[in-house]
């Protein structure tokens, strides 16, 4: 595995196939808990966990499962890994815990996770699908930072608020309140805001990839793309 | 035909041992996080404790000084809950009970209220619910004041048709677009403290009694 392997796995995890805006997996924690950034985030970084411990431990064994029977296999170690994963949180990070509730164990239900370990982890070897799990989990918690910050700003006029509950009471004086006597925007926080917002977002990534295009099509000396071979992917 | 039977029989026990191994694995995280997990439940609730009942209120170890209380429909419980009797120099002086409102916006709002000696509340927390974030959830401490609203109050204060929100002619504040839950939770707390009313003298009982005694 060298370092070009390493670079695209990234940039197609984060850029290129971002399951937030270009897969569009994942949408139900994208929806749900996008309100804030600190829920958002959260979540965003206990499903990538979640999704590299699963393309990591389901790449090993990959030549073991039958075809017929890999769905119901992968997805028994996925909800294995996310039950873990939540008992562990609930021992060891209880406030955190608490905050993001029903939406741990929702982890499972989340596509993404299970379209990785489909086309990635059962056709890599175990080093590269981990990271590509991570890559990817990284991009939707990219996604989901952003989307909760236009989120939260709209429709609470703050910026991280509850971040207490994430890292413990000393980051209690951490919010800022970007708009003062905000009264709320409620369709920022309800599902539709976050429909909207994604719409937005993916407005916004179609409109820079055109630009590079056009830019790469009038001065046709520099490379399109930052890596032409991740076009494969 | 014996092929197919074969690889049939081969994928079944394939299935099997991968259940068996995940079943191991959840089994064994499950006993080594039970412990902590129950000390971070036990913190978690006498932080509640503390932060609806002054320090100053009681002496004992609250946390012991407990008393059954089965299944009541004022309290809207279906199962034995605790109640904390808090004492101070050997007078009573606050009680906690668990209590819950059954009508909330998406369910149950699961509330814990410390009423003391004189049927006045210290003060009532929300322990867990399911309404909508950013929406229903001001009633939870850190995302609202709102659950403070009830601090000092009493049924000797309000009348019965006080106990409502500002909207159905009562007391309490509300958020415009959720008043499902504030509904809920102060029609919850007024039919806890008619409890408080009816069995005062049960609940400062002095020491735990027996188990039928209390059915």
């Amino acid at each position: 595995m060298n370092l070009q392997e390493v670079k695209d796995i990234f940039y197609n995890g984060l850029w290129k196939q971002n399951p937030g805006i270009v897969q569009l997996l994942g949408l139900c924690p994208l929806l749900a808990v996008s309100s804030t950034v600190v829920n958002a985030v959260s979540l965003g970084l206990a499903t990538s966990l979640v999704m590299a411990l699963s393309n990591l431990s389901i790449a090993p064994i990959r030549s073991y499962v039958p075809n017929e029977i890999r769905i119901p296999v992968f997805i028994l170690i996925i909800a294995v890994l996310v039950t873990v994963v939540q008992y562990l949180m609930n021992a060891y990070m209880y406030g955190l815990y608490v905050v993001l509730g029903i939406f741990i164990p929702l982890i499972v239900t989340n596509c993404i996770v299970l379209a990785r370990v489909e086309a990635f982890a059962s056709k890599n070897a175990a080093l590269p699908s981990a990271l590509d799990g991570l890559a990817m989990g990284l991009g939707l918690t990219a996604v989901l930072g952003v989307l909760g910050a236009m989120r939260e700003v709209l429709g609470k006029g703050t910026l991280f608020s509850g971040i207490d509950l994430a890292l413990g009471d000393m980051a209690q004086g951490w919010v800022l309140h970007i708009i003062p006597d905000y009264k709320g925007f409620l369709i920022a926080i309800l599902p539709p805001g976050a429909f909207i917002g994604l719409g937005l977002l993916i407005a916004g990534r179609n409109w820079l990839n055109l630009r590079a295009e056009q830019k790469a099509r009038s001065n046709p000396v520099t490379p399109a793309l930052a890596n032409p071979e991740a076009a494969q992917g | 035909m014996r092929r197919i039977a074969r690889s049939t029989l081969q994928t079944a026990a394939n299935l099997v041992f991968f259940s068996v191994l995940a079943t191991a694995i959840l089994a064994s995280t499950f006993f080594l996080t039970r412990d902590e997990i129950k000390k971070s439940e036990d913190a978690e609730k006498l932080k509640l404790i503390n932060q609806i009942m002054p320090g100053a209120l009681y002496d004992n170890d609250i946390i012991k000084d407990t008393l059954t209380i089965p299944a009541n429909e004022l309290l809207g419980t279906e199962g034995d809950t605790l109640a904390y009797r808090a004492r101070l120099k050997g007078e009573d002086s606050a009680v906690v009970l668990e209590s819950i409102a059954p009508d909330g916006y998406s369910g149950r709002i699961w509330l814990i209220l410390a009423v003391r000696s004189n049927g006045e509340l210290a003060g009532v927390r929300v322990v867990t619910h399911k309404e909508t974030p950013g929406l229903g959830d001001y009633i939870e401490l850190p995302k609202g004041p709102w659950i403070k609203g009830f601090d000092g109050k009493s049924r000797a204060l309000y009348k019965d048709a006080d106990w409502k929100v500002k909207k159905d002619g009562g007391q309490f504040d509300y958020m415009a677009g959720a008043t499902i839950t504030p509904r809920a939770v102060v029609k919850a707390v007024n039919k806890a403290l008619i409890y408080f009313e009816e069995n005062r003298d049960k609940l400062f009982a002095a020491a735990e009694p027996k188990k039928e005694e209390t059915k």
